[in-house]
C-alpha cells in the first residue's frame, strides 16, 4: 500500500521559507484554497498556511546548533485527527496514505485539531473550516501538468532540495532510501500516531589532520630555503685579511 | 476538499520571464488564469535557478497586486512640507514637461547639478549612461552604501570578485569556507549549491559573529568579533606561509609574488616594481617588464622567462646595486607578527582553532588536488594537458565588506585564495563573464573638471577604476568634482560612488549644491540612509537666508519608486514605476552579469500582465526625457526621436555606431545567428522569449578555467570585446596602485599630491600589502562605553525594506528583535523580550530584545529593514513594523569625526560605507518607561495613503483571480 | 487551551439537565417504591422536565457558536463508530427527546400501566422513559467526557476521572438544581434531594481533587527533544515562523497568567464544593433561597471548574509555538 510523505533534511535546511510562501502561493488559488489572511496590512496579520518554518537553538554558545524546522502535516499512518472528526470531513485516503479534510463537509468544530499533537491543523478564519496540508493532492496526480511538475510546490521550490517527496512504503523509493541510509525519523514517536513524513538529522563532515602532513618532503619553504648566494665580487674577508 | 483525484482548476497561460522579488535574477514561470496571477514558479530550464524559487519569488503575487502600489504620477501639493505625503495626481505629460523643463536648464548651464542616484538598480547601464548624456558627474547605484570592498578589494588583486562576479565552485571543492554572508546575491543558486556540496561530503566552515542561515548548516561554526576578520586571515597566511601550505608553483606562474620590488628606502622607486625594457605588443596594458631572480642562474630575469624559477623569498641587489625583495618575501615579512596567538585576542577566536582552519585550508588544498583532462594553453604559450585545482572554496559577502578595513580585509582574503592556488581553477574560485578584468579594470572617470560641460555628455565614464592618483576625478586644488567626493582623495578607489552621503553633502553644499536629485528605486530617507532621522531633516531643511531663503536646500527631489515607500514622503515629484511582471527589462553584461562560471549569460524581462494604473517603467521615463532632452545618445543626428520606446532602444542601440555591442548579447545579428557581437536584430525579443527569457553561451571547456592567464581565453573574450587586451592579469598579492597613491601621499613622484590633511590618510591606508587595523569609528569610540558591535543581517524572506508591503512575507517578519548572547543580556538584567535601549555615540533606539545562543558575546543583532516608519507601505500605522519594529539605522552614523573635520563613515580606500562598524551598549528601559508607550522609538507623523493608491482590505482571500 | 465559552456553557448546563433529569427519575423510582412520598407530578416532573429541557436546549444553542458551519451541524452524526463528538451529537437530541416524552407523559398525567412487574410494580410509559433517560444521561456523560478523555496527548484529560468528574459534577448541580426546584413544588422531597445533592458533591470534590492531585503530578510525555526529535538538554525555540498568530496560537493557549489561572482554581474549589454544601446542609430542610443560592453558586463555580478544566490542558502542540522573532 502506498503512502506518501514528505522528507525533510535538516541537514539542508537553511530556513529559507521558501516552502511556506510558494505552498500558501498554490494552495490559495487551488482546490484547497483560499487561504484566509486577517489585517493583512494592519497589526497583528495572522493568516491560514498550511507549512511553517521555525527556528530552535540547541546547546550553549560557543556549540550552538541553530536548526530551522519545517512542519507540515505529516500524514500519519494512524491519524488521531480522522477518527474523531464527527462529520468524516477528516479522512485518510486509503490509495496513498494522504489525510485530507472534505471542506464540503467540515462544520469547523476543530475537534481534529486537538487531537493533532503535532499543531499541523489550522481553522481558516475566513471559511470556517479546518485545513492543513494536502500535499498538493491537485498537483501529483494533475495529468496535464509535465512530470517533473507532479510535487507538492514546496518541494519544486526548496532551493537546497531539503524536501524529498515520495512512498515511504516502497523500499526502493528515494525516500525510503533517505530515511534508511541517513537516519530518518518521526516527530513525538511516543504517540504511537507512525507520522508518515519524516525529518534527517544533521550529519557532520570532519578533517582529521595528522601531524606529519603538515612536515613534507615537498613543502615550498624548502625550495626558497637557500637564500641567494652573494655575487662574486662582494667584499669577503679575503679581501682585509691575510693571516 | 471537493474531489480528490479532480484536476486542478485550469491554468490557462503560462508566461516566462524573470524574477525580480530580489537582485538574484531567476527565471521564473508565471501562471495566469484569466490574465491574473495564479502561481510563480521556478523555470526548471533556467541556468540560475534550475526551477527552484525562493520564499519572495513565491510571493510575487502579493507584490503585484499589493495595495501600497504607486499608481498615479503625483506631485507636492504647493506649499506642503516634505515628508508628510501631501500629493496631488497629475498626468505624465506634467511630470515630463516639468522634468525635462528643469532638466533641460540645468543641462545648459551646470550638469553636476543633476544627480541621480540608484539603488538596487539592475540597470546600471541604462542609468549610468543617461547620467553620462547628461553630462553630470553624480550618479551612482548601491554599489557604495553595498559592497564596493567586496568588488574593489578583489578585483584590484585577482581581477575578479565574489558578489556578481564570481564565486565558489562548489561543485568540486572539498572545502568551503564562508566567511560573512547571510544571503547574498546568488540566492538560489549559492543554497542549491550548498545543500549539493553538503550532500557530497563537503566541509563547510561558516565564520560569522552569529549562526543563522546558512551557517546553522555548516559543519563547524566560528564565531568572530565583528570588523576583525583582517586579523583571522591575516594569521591564516602567517600560518600557511610557516607550515609551507601555499601553491608555490601557482604563486610563481600566475601571480606577482616573486616579482621584484625595489625596498631602497631612500629611492623614489621605493616600493615599486623594477622593470626593464621589454618589447611590447601595441596597446599593452599591463607589461610583463618586472623581474624575477632565478634559481637557476641566481641572476635578475625578465619575468617569466622560460626555464627561470624566482625565488619567493630573500633580498637581492641588482647590478646597478638596488636592493630588491620579491613581493612574497614583503608579504611574509608583513606577516611575521600577525601570529595566530595575536590574532586570537582581536578576534576571540581560539588560536587552536586558527590554525586548525589554516592547517585544513592548506591540507585539503595540497593534497586533494583536482586534474581533469581539460587541455589548454596558458598566456606564455605552454600548453597544459589537465586543469588542475585545489578544492579550497571561500565565499564572503558584507561581514567583510561593511567595515571601514573592509578593503584591505578582502585584499588579505584574495591572497589568501591565491597563496592556496585556488583562483579559476576547479574547486576554488570561479570567474564569471566579463570577469576577470585586467587590473584595475580599464574603465576611467575622466580626471578633469572640464570634463563635465553644459551641453555635453561627461567627457569620461561616471564611473570607474582608478590606477594612479592622475586618474582621481579632483579639481585643480585636488577637491572633489563629484558631489559625493568618490574618486577624490578623500576615497580614491570608491569605484561604486558614495551614494550614502550624497544627500548630506547636497543639503550641506559640501563640495556644493545642486538643483535636482532624482532618487531611483533607493530608500534613503529610511533603511539605505545612516542616520536616519536627520538625514529625513536634512530632505526637508530649507535655506533660512540668503537669496533663496525659504527655499528647500535641496531644491528639487525627484522619486521614481513603484511602492509607498518612506522615501516617496519627501518627493515633489513621484514617478511610479510598473512591477518586475509588467515591464521590458534587461539583466547585461553591460551591468552585473548573472553569467555562469562556463560562460557569459544574460536575461531579460517581458511583461506578463498589462501595465497597473497609471504606472510607467523607468526605463521609458529615461528614454523620453533623453529624447526630449535632445540627449545625443537618444536622437537621431536631426535631432529627431530614435527610438519608440525600451524595446525598441534595447534592440537597435549600439555602444558605438556599427559596434555591434548592445544591452543584449544572444541573438544579434540580422536574423539572429551571432552573439556577444553583431548588429541589432528586430527578432531579438522574440527570440530571448522563445528561450526561456535567457541567453546562456557556454565557452568550451578550455576556455573556462585559468582565464587570467588562459591564452585562448583571453583571446577570445578580446575578440568578442569582452577585453580591449588579452595579456595574462597576474595576481597582486602586492599592489602597486595602492602603492603609487602612497608614494604620492610620501612626496614622491611625478603624479598628483594630496592635500596636506589628508597625507597621512593616504599614506596609513594605502598599504601595498594587507595589514589590519581598528576600524575608523572603533578609532574614535570608547570600547568600555560601548563595548558591543550591531550588525544587522538579511532575512531570506524579505528583500531589504520592500516587502512590508507583501501580505504573506510580511507575516514571517513582521517585526525585529535584537538578538544578544543570553550571557550578555543577563549581565545587563535584561530578561528574554525585554524592552531595551539600543545606544551608539550617534544616537538611540528602543526596541525588544531576545536572548540567543547563537551570537558572539560581543555583538547583538537584527534583521535588516524591518522596522517601518509607521504608515508607510500603505500599512495601518499601529502595523507591527512601526510600532514594534526598528531600524538600526538611527545608531549609524554618516560621518565621523575626523582630524581634518568631518570624514565620511567609509572605508578609507573605497568609500564602502562602514554599516557593520558601529559600537553600542544596551540597558533595560527604566521602569514604567513601556507601559505608557509600548512601542519602538524613534517615532514619526504616520504617513498617509496617497491620491491614486488602492484601499488596503482588512481580510484577503487570494484566489488567482480576484480578491474576495 | 484556550477556554472557549460555547463549550463550557455546552457542559455546564446539558451536565445540570442530565443531573436535574436524573434526580426527577430517582425520586419517581424512590416514589415507586414508596419509598418517598408521590409529589405533585404535574408540577415536579412535568415542569422539572422542561427546565431540564430548557438545559439542555441552552447547551445546544451554545454549542453551535462552537461550530464553523453551525448549517451543517447535522453532519456531525455520521461518524459515530470511531468519534465520541458524532456520539454526542446523537445521544443529546436522543436524550433530550425522552426528557421532553418523559415530561410530556408527566404533563399530560399519561400514566396506563403497561404491565406489572414482580412486587406489584406498575409500569406505566414514564417509568420506561425515565429508565431510558436514565440510560441516555449517563451515555451522554459519557460521550461528553470521553470527547476529552480519549485525547491520550491532553494528559489532563485522558483519565478516567474526566468521565467520572463530568457524571459527578453534572449529578450535583443538577441534584442541587432538583432540590431547589423541589421546595417550590415538591417540598417533601427537599431534604431527600439535597441529601444527595450533598453526597454527589462530596463525591465530586473527592473525584475533582484527585483529578487536581493527578495533573498536579503529571510529567508530559513530549518534550521540544520529542518534538523536534534532537537529543540535548538544552533547546530553545527561536522563532515559530509567524509573528502575529495563528490558529495554533489562538486554539491552544488560554493566554492568562499563572496567578489568573491560580485565583480561578481556588474559586471553583470553594464555589463548588463547600459553599454549595453549607447551603444544601442549612437549606435542607425547606429553605428555597438557601437551596437556590446552593445551585446558583455551584453552577458558576462549575463555569469557572470547566474554564480552568481547558485552560490546565497542556496540549503538546504548543511546544511548537512558543516565541517569535
Ligand atoms: N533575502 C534577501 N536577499 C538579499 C538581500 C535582501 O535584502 N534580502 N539583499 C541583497 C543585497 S543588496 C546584498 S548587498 C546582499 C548581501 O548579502 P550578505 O552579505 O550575505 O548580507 P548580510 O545580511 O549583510 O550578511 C552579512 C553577514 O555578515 C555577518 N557579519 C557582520 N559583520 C561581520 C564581520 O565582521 N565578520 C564576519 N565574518 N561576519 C560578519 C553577519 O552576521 C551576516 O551574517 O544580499 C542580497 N540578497
Ligand atoms: N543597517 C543597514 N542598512 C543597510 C544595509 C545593512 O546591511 N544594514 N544594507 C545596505 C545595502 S547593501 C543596500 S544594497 C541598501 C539597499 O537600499 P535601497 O536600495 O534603498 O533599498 P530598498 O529597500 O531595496 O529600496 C529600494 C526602493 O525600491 C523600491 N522598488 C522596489 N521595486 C521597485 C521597482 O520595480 N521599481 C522602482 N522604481 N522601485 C522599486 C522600493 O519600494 C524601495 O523604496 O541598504 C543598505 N542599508
Ligand atoms: S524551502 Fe527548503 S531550505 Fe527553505 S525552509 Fe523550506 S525546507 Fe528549508
Ligand atoms: S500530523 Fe496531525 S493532522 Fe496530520 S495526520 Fe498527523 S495527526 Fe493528523
Ligand atoms: S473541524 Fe471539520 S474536519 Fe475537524 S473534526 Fe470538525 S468537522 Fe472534522
Ligand atoms: S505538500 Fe503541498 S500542501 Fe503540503 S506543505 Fe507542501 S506545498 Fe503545502
Ligand atoms: S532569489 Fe531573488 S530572483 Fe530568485 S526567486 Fe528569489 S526573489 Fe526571485
Ligand atoms: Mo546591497
Amino acid at each position: 500500500m502506498t503512502q506518501l510523505a514528505l522528507v525533510i533534511d535538516l541537514n539542508v535546511c537553511v530556513g529559507c521559507q521558501a516552502c511556506v510562501t510558494s505552498c500558501k502561493e498554490w494552495n490559495t488559488s487551488g482546490s484547497a484554497g483560499p487561504m484566509g489572511d486577517q489585517d493583512p496590512y494592519g497589526a497583528d496579520p495572522t493568516g491560514t498556511f498550511f507549512n511553517r518554518v521555525q527556528t530552535f537553538e540547541v546547546g550553549e554558545f560557543p556549540n550552538t546548533e541553530t536548526v530551522h524546522f519545517p512542519k507540515s502535516c505529516l500524514h500519519c499512518e494512524d491519524p488521531p485527527c480522522v477518527p474523531v472528526c464527527p462529520t468524516g470531513a477528516s479522512y485518510k485516503r486509503k490509495e496513498d496514505g494522504i489525510v485530507l479534510v472534505n471542506y464540503d463537509k467540515c462544520i469547523g468544530c476543530k475537534y481534529c485539531s486537538w487531537a493533532c499533537p503535532y499543531g499541523a491543523r489550522e481553522l481558516d478564519e475566513q471559511q470556517q473550516v479546518m485545513k492543513k496540508c494536502t500535499l498538493c493532492v491537485d498537483r501529483i496526480y494533475d495529468m496535464t501538468m509535465a512530470a517533473d511538475d507532479r510535487k507538492p510546490s514546496c518541494v519544486k521550490a526548496c532551493p537546497t532540495s531539503a524536501r524529498l517527496f515520495g512512498d515511504i512504503h516502497d523500499p526502493e523509493s528515494a525516500v525510503s532510501i533517505a530515511i534508511r541510509e541517513s537516519g530518518g525519523y518521526a516527530l513525538m514517536p511516543e504517540w504511537g500516531t507512525h507520522p508518515a513524513n519524516h525529518y534527517l538529522p544533521r550529519r557532520k563532515t570532519r578533517i582529521k589532520i595528522h601531524d606529519d602532513e603538515l612536515e613534507r618532503a615537498d613543502n615550498p619553504l624548502k625550495v626558497d630555503r637557500q637564500l641567494p648566494r652573494p655575487a662574486m665580487n662582494e667584499p669577503t674577508l679575503d679581501d682585509v685579511t691575510t693571516w | 476538499m471537493p474531489g480528490d483525484n479532480a484536476p486542478s482548476p485550469s491554468v490557462q497561460e503560462v508566461k516566462n520571464t524573470t524574477c525580480y522579488m530580489c537582485a538574484c535574477r531567476c527565471g521564473i514561470r508565471v501562471h495566469l488564469r484569466d490574465g491574473v496571477v495564479r502561481y510563480i514558479d521556478g523555470n526548471p530550464d533556467h541556468p540560475l535557478n534550475k526551477g527552484v524559487i525562493c520564499a519572495k519569488g513565491s510571493s510575487g503575487i502579493m507584490k503585484q497586486y499589493s495595495p501600497a502600489r504607486l499608481l498615479k504620477p503625483l506631485k507636492r501639493k504647493a506649499g506642503a512640507e516634505r515628508g508628510v505625503g501631501d500629493f496631488e495626481e497629475i498626468e505624465w505629460d506634467e511630470a515630463f514637461a516639468t522634468l525635462a523643463e528643469r532638466l533641460g536648464k540645468i543641462r545648459a548651464t551646470d550638469p553636476k547639478k543633476f544627480a541621480l542616484f540608484t539603488g538596487r538598480d539592475q540597470m546600471q547601464a541604462l542609468t549610468g549612461m543617461f547620467a553620462r548624456q547628461f553630462g553630470t558627474p553624480n550618479y551612482a547605484a548601491h554599489g557604495g552604501f553595498c559592497s564596493v570592498n567586496m568588488a574593489a578589494g578583489m578585483i584590484y588583486t585577482i581581477g575578479g570578485s565574489f558578489w556578481e562576479f564570481g564565486g565558489p565552485d562548489l561543485d568540486r571543492a572539498k572545502l568551503f569556507v564562508m566567511i560573512g554572508t547571510a544571503e547574498d546575491h546568488h540566492s538560489n543558486p549559492l543554497k542549491i549549491a550548498l545543500s549539493k556540496f553538503k550532500r557530497d561530503g563537503g566541509r563547510f566552515i561558516s565564520i560569522n559573529p552569529v549562526r543563522t542561515g546558512y551557517s546553522a548548516i555548516a559543519d563547524e561554526w566560528v564565531p568572530i568579533r565583528p570588523g576583525t576578520d583582517g586579523a583571522l586571515l591575516l594569521a591564516i597566511i602567517h600560518e600557511i606561509i610557516a607550515t609551507g601550505l601555499y601553491d608555490r608553483d601557482f604563486l610563481v606562474k600566475y601571480s606577482n609574488a616573486g616579482q621584484l620590488i625595489n625596498v631602497k628606502d631612500s629611492s623614489d622607486e621605493f616600493g615599486f616594481f623594477v622593470r626593464t625594457e621589454v618589447p611590447t605588443e601595441e596597446a599593452c596594458y599591463e607589461p610583463q617588464d618586472k623581474l624575477w631572480w632565478d634559481r637557476n642562474t641566481n641572476h635578475a630575469v625578465v619575468t617569466h622567462t622560460a626555464g627561470a624559477d624566482p625565488y619567493l623569498r630573500g633580498e637581492f641587489k641588482l647590478s646597478d646595486g638596488t636592493l630588491v625583495k620579491p613581493a612574497f618575501q614583503l608579504l611574509q615579512e608583513r606577516v611575521k607578527d600577525y601570529t595566530p596567538e595575536w590574532a586570537s585576542q582581536i578576534t576571540g577566536i581560539p588560536v587552536a582553532v586558527i590554525r586548525q582552519l589554516a592547517h585544513e585550508m592548506g591540507v585539503t588544498a595540497r593534497d586533494q588536488k583536482i586534474e581533469l583532462p581539460i587541455a589548454w594553453t596558458d598566456s606564455w604559450g605552454n600548453e597544459h594537458d589537465t586543469v588542475t585545482g585545489n578544492p579550497v572554496a571561500f565565499h564572503a559577502m558584507r561581514g567583510l565588506a561593511a567595515h571601514s578595513n573592509g578593503f584591505q580585509t578582502i585584499r588579505a582574503l584574495a591572497i589568501l585564495m591565491s597563496l592556496l592556488g585556488t583562483i579559476d581553477r576547479p574547486g576554488g574560485f570561479r570567474h564569471k563573464a566579463p570577469f576577470p578584468r585586467p587590473i584595475p579594470p580599464c574603465a576611467r572617470t575622466p580626471n578633469d573638471p572640464r570634463a563635465v560641460q553644459p551641453n555635453h555628455p561627461l567627457d569620461g565614464m561616471v564611473l570607474g577604476w582608478p590606477s594612479d592618483p592622475d586618474d582621481l576625478f579632483v579639481n585643480d586644488d585636488g577637491s572633489p568634482v563629484r558631489l559625493d567626493k568618490a574618486f577624490s582623495w578623500e576615497y580614491p578607489l570608491s569605484v561604486h560612488g558614495l551614494m550614502h552621503n550624497a544627500i548630506t553633502n547636497a543639503w550641506r553644499g559640501d563640495p556644493y549644491r545642486i538643483d535636482m536629485l532624482l532618487i531611483f528605486m533607493a530608500n534613503m530617507s529610511w533603511n539605505s540612509t545612516m542616520n536616519t532621522a536627520e538625514v529625513r531633516q536634512m530632505l526637508n531643511d530649507k535655506d533660512t537666508e540668503g537669496q533663496n531663503a525659504g527655499e528647500f536646500k535641496i531644491p528639487f527631489l525627484v522619486v521614481c519608486d513603484a511602492f509607498h515607500s518612506e522615501m516617496t514622503a519627501f518627493a515633489d515629484l513621484i514617478l511610479p514605476d510598473t512591477t518586475y511582471l509588467e515591464r521590458h527589462d534587461v539583466m547585461s553584461m553591460l551591468d552585473r552579469p548573472i553569467s555562469e562560471f562556463d560562460g557569459p549569460v544574460d536575461s531579460v524581462r517581458i511583461p506578463v500582465v498589462p501595465v497597473s494604473g497609471d504606472c510607467k517603467p523607468f526605463q521609458e521615463v529615461l528614454i523620453e526625457l533623453g529624447t526630449r532632452l535632445k540627449l545625443p545618445a537618444f536622437v537621431t543626428k536631426e535631432g529627431n526621436r530614435k527610438y519608440r520606446d525600451y524595446p525598441d532602444f534595447i534592440i537597435n542601440y549600439e555602444t558605438e555606431p556599427g559596434s555591434g555591442i548592445g544591452f543584449l548579447a544572444g541573438w544579434r545579428g540580422k536574423g539572429g545567428e551571432k552573439f556577444l557581437r553583431g548588429e541589432p536584430n528586430p527578432n531579438q525579443w522574440e527570440m530571448y522569449q522563445k528561450n526561456n527569457c535567457v541567453f546562456h553561451y557556454e565557452l568550451p571547456k578550455s576556455y573556462q578555467y585559468m582565464r587570467n592567464w588562459n591564452k585562448g581565453y583571453l583571446e577570445w573574450s578580446q575578440r568578442n570585446r569582452i577585453t580591449r587586451y588579452a595579456e595574462p592579469i597576474l595576481i597582486h598579492i602586492y599592489s602597486e596602485v595602492l602603492q603609487r597613491f602612497r608614494s604620492a601621499a610620501q612626496g614622491k613622484g611625478l603624479t598628483r599630491k594630496p592635500p596636506e590633511h589628508l597625507k597621512k590618510r593616504i599614506d596609513t591606508y594605502f598599504d601595498p600589502l594587507p595589514f589590519y587595523y581598528d576600524s575608523l569609528e572603533a578609532q574614535v569610540t570608547d570600547k568600555h562605553k560601548y563595548p558591543l558591535a550591531a550588525v544587522t543581517q538579511r532575512p531570506m524572506a524579505m528583500y531589504h525594506s520592500w516587502d512590508s508591503q507583501n501580505a504573506w512575507l510580511r507575516q514571517i517578519h513582521t517585526h525585529n528583535y535584537l538578538f544578544v548572547n543570553t550571557r550578555t543580556a543577563l549581565q545587563q538584567g535584561i530578561a528574554d523580550g525585554d524592552w531595551i535601549w539600543i545606544e551608539s555615540q550617534w544616537g538611540k533606539v528602543r526596541c525588544m530584545a531576545r536572548h540567543s545562543e547563537a551570537v558572539e558575546p560581543g555583538t547583538v543583532w537584527t534583521w535588516n529593514a524591518i522596522g517601518k516608519a509607521a504608515g508607510a507601505w500603505n500599512l495601518t500605522p499601529d502595523a507591527n513594523e512601526s510600532q514594534k519594529g526598528f531600524l538600526l539605522n538611527h545608531l549609524i552614523s554618516e560621518e565621523l569625526p575626523s582630524a581634518g573635520g568631518r570624514v565620511s563613515n567609509s572605508d578609507p580606500i573605497t568609500g564602502q560605507a562602514a554599516w557593520y562598524d558601529v559600537r553600542v551598549r544596551i540597558s533595560k528601559v527604566g521602569a514604567g518607561e513601556t507601559a505608557t508607550e509600548p512601542n519602538t522609538l524613534p517615532q514619526f507623523a504616520p504617513m498617509q495613503p496617497y491620491p491614486g493608491m488602492k484601499t488596503r482590505s482588512s481580510v484577503l482571500a487570494y484566489v488567482g483571480k480576484l480578491f474576495k | 487551551m484556550h477556554p472557549a465559552f460555547s463549550v463550557i456553557f455546552l457542559t455546564t448546563l446539558i451536565g445540570a439537565a442530565q443531573g436535574l433529569f436524573l434526580a426527577l427519575f430517582t425520586a419517581q423510582s424512590y416514589a415507586a417504591f414508596k419509598l418517598l412520598p408521590q409529589p405533585d407530578a404535574h408540577a415536579f416532573y412535568g415542569q422539572g422536565s422542561l427546565i431540564a429541557l430548557v438545559l439542555l436546549v441552552a447547551g445546544l444553542g451554545a454549542s453551535f457558536f462552537h461550530l464553523g458551519h453551525p448549517e451543517r451541524a447535522w453532519r456531525s452524526a455520521a461518524m459515530w463508530r470511531t468519534s465520541w463528538l458524532s456520539r454526542e451529537v446523537i445521544v443529546l437530541p436522543g436524550f433530550m427527546g425522552v426528557v421532553f416524552l418523559y415530561g410530556l407523559a408527566h404533563w399530560l398525567n399519561w400514566h396506563p400501566v403497561l404491565m406489572i412487574l414482580p412486587g406489584e410494580l406498575p409500569v406505566d410509559p414514564t417509568a420506561i422513559l425515565g429508565v431510558a433517560g436514565t440510560v441516555l444521561a449517563f451515555a451522554l456523560f459519557v460521550c461528553t467526557g470521553m470527547i476529552y478523555a480519549c485525547l491520550k496527548f491532553l494528559a489532563e484529560w485522558h483519565s478516567p476521572l474526566t468521565v467520572i468528574n463530568y457524571i459527578l459534577l453534572g449529578g450535583a448541580s443538577g441534584f442541587s438544581l432538583a432540590a431547589a426546584f423541589a421546595a417550590v413544588t415538591a417540598p417533601e422531597l427537599v431534604s431527600f434531594l439535597s441529601g444527595w445533592a450533598v453526597i454527589i458533591t462530596l463525591l465530586g470534590w473527592v473525584g475533582r481533587a484527585a483529578s487536581l492531585y493527578r495533573n498536579a503530578r503529571l510529567k508530559p510525555k513530549s518534550t521540544l527533544q520529542t518534538a523536534i526529535g534532537i537529543k540535548h538538554p538544552k533547546i530553545a525555540q527561536k522563532a515559530q515562523g509567524f509573528m502575529g498568530g495563528s490558529f495554533n496560537t489562538r486554539e491552544f493557549f488560554h493566554g492568562q497568567s499563572v496567578e489568573m489561572l491560580r485565583g480561578v482554581k481556588w474559586f471553583f474549589l470553594i464555589a463548588v464544593f463547600p459553599l454549595p454544601l453549607v447551603f444544601l446542609l442549612s437549606g435542607m430542610h425547606g429553605g428555597a433561597g438557601l437551596l437556590a443560592a446552593a445551585f446558583t453558586v455551584q453552577y458558576a463555580g462549575l463555569l469557572a471548574e470547566r474554564w480552568f478544566f481547558f485552560a490546565q490542558a497542556n496540549h503538546p502542540q504548543n511546544l511548537y509555538y512558543r516565541c517569535i522573532s
